[in-house]
């Protein structure tokens, strides 16, 4: 507990001059999100189920490329701007809170650039 | 984590049924909160019975009554009765609510009280807001000016006046603060919706020339961006003000300075 006010709690190490651009690429992101997940799912969903030559063939098309490159940037920074508020909100542990932010970063990025690379290597080897 | 079950030390148990009061014929069940510090235990739930024939309208009449003549322990803060000092803030039927302005008639069957949610109790329905109250004086609730201070007064115009409408009327009862799931997990560094929207209320003062060191000040993932528009603060708001709408006001003028 200690003896330290609640005046001196309340202020902390003051304002960290960061959260409105969080804030604000998190809107972004979801505007950007509902044209690009209709353009997305459809092609993708037509794809599925038809085997490796169906996605082949989709995405070996610049357009179909192009949406689903935007698609997947725009999902997985989306995802790790709300995961992150998911875990500050609630989880506490100061330990975790950092552990859990840091694998929550790296897991998004990984798997954006990963999504990404695999449209890519369709593209150009088709 | 998220502390989603009561400690134990906190778990309600039963506690006393008080005698019904003799001769009535109009009684009202009353179950309330009941924590002594200087008694061992964890809190209890009593249960009193109103005599509705001699006890007037509202749920603070049913507390004083009770006070007055069943248990002279029972704590609780009021002062004003008439919804303007805020002190009577509590927890009744699940809803925070200024205990002077709600009627009895508003609660089917027994009526429920608690304390105000999430905060350290002191005593019965009396919650600790010491660090409320710190978070209300650290967004400088007072007019800040640096030009010379004119003869007379500020002049404000009509329309700027108005904009302070929705916003000066808080009574600072902390319903809103301790209504809000964002405060209840991060409380600590969330200066919830009461301190925002008086945050909100000097930024918006036309009058007021600390406009941009305000923002500043606001400017933080936890300070500010806690709020996620969960609209609980205006939905238990006693005096019906939207503290949810000034903090979007606060959040689109943060956005302003940068794009």
């Amino acid at each position: 507990m200690g003896y330290r006010t609640d005046y001196a709690r309340v202020h902390g190490h003051g304002a960290a001059g960061e959260g409105v651009g969080h804030w604000w690429s998190q809107r972004l992101t979801s505007i950007a999100l509902v044209p690009l997940t209709l353009l997305f799912i459809f092609p993708f969903g037509r794809a599925l189920g038809n085997g490796h030559e169906a996605f082949v063939a989709t995405y070996s098309n610049l357009w179909h490329a192009l949406v689903a490159v935007l698609f997947m940037a725009a999902a997985f920074a989306h995802l790790m701007q709300g995961l992150q508020v998911v875990i500050e909100d609630y989880v506490s542990t100061k330990g975790l809170r950092t552990a859990l932010l840091i694998a929550n970063t790296l897991l998004c990025w990984a798997l954006g650039i990963a999504g990404i690379l695999s449209v890519a290597t369709v593209l150009f080897s088709a | 984590m998220v502390q989603l079950t009561l400690p134990k030390n906190s778990q309600m148990r039963t506690g006393k049924t008080w005698p019904k009061p003799e001769g009535a014929k109009n009684l009202r069940t009353f179950r309330i909160y009941r924590w002594n510090p200087d008694e061992d235990g964890p809190p209890r739930v009593d249960t009193f019975f109103v005599d509705l024939d001699d006890c007037g309208p509202m749920v603070l009449d049913a507390l004083i009554w009770i006070k007055s003549k069943v248990d002279p322990t029972l704590t609780f803060r009021r002062s004003c009765r008439e919804g303007i000092c805020g002190s009577c803030a509590m927890n009744i039927d699940g809803g925070n609510e200024l205990a002077c302005i709600f009627g009895m008639d508003q609660v089917k069957g027994d009526v429920a009280i608690y304390p105000l949610p999430h905060m350290p109790v002191v005593k019965d329905l009396i919650p600790d807001l010491t660090h409320f109250y710190a978070q209300h004086a650290s967004i400088q609730p007072w007019l800040e000016t640096k030009s010379n201070t004119p003869a007379k007064e500020w002049k404000q115009s009509i329309e700027d006046r108005e904009k302070l409408d929705g916003l000066y009327e808080c009574v600072m009862c902390a319903c809103c603060s301790t209504a809000c799931p964002s405060y209840w997990w991060n409380g600590d560094r969330y200066l919830g919706p009461a301190a925002l929207l008086h945050a909100y209320r000097w930024i918006i003062d036309s009058r007021d020339e600390a406009t941009g060191e305000r923002l500043d000040d606001l400017h933080d993932p936890f300070k500010l961006y806690r709020c996620h528009t969960i609209m609980n603060c205006a939905k238990t708001c006693p005096k019906g003000l939207n503290p949810a709408k000034a903090i979007a006001e606060i959040k689109k003028l943060m956005v302003e300075r940068v794009v």
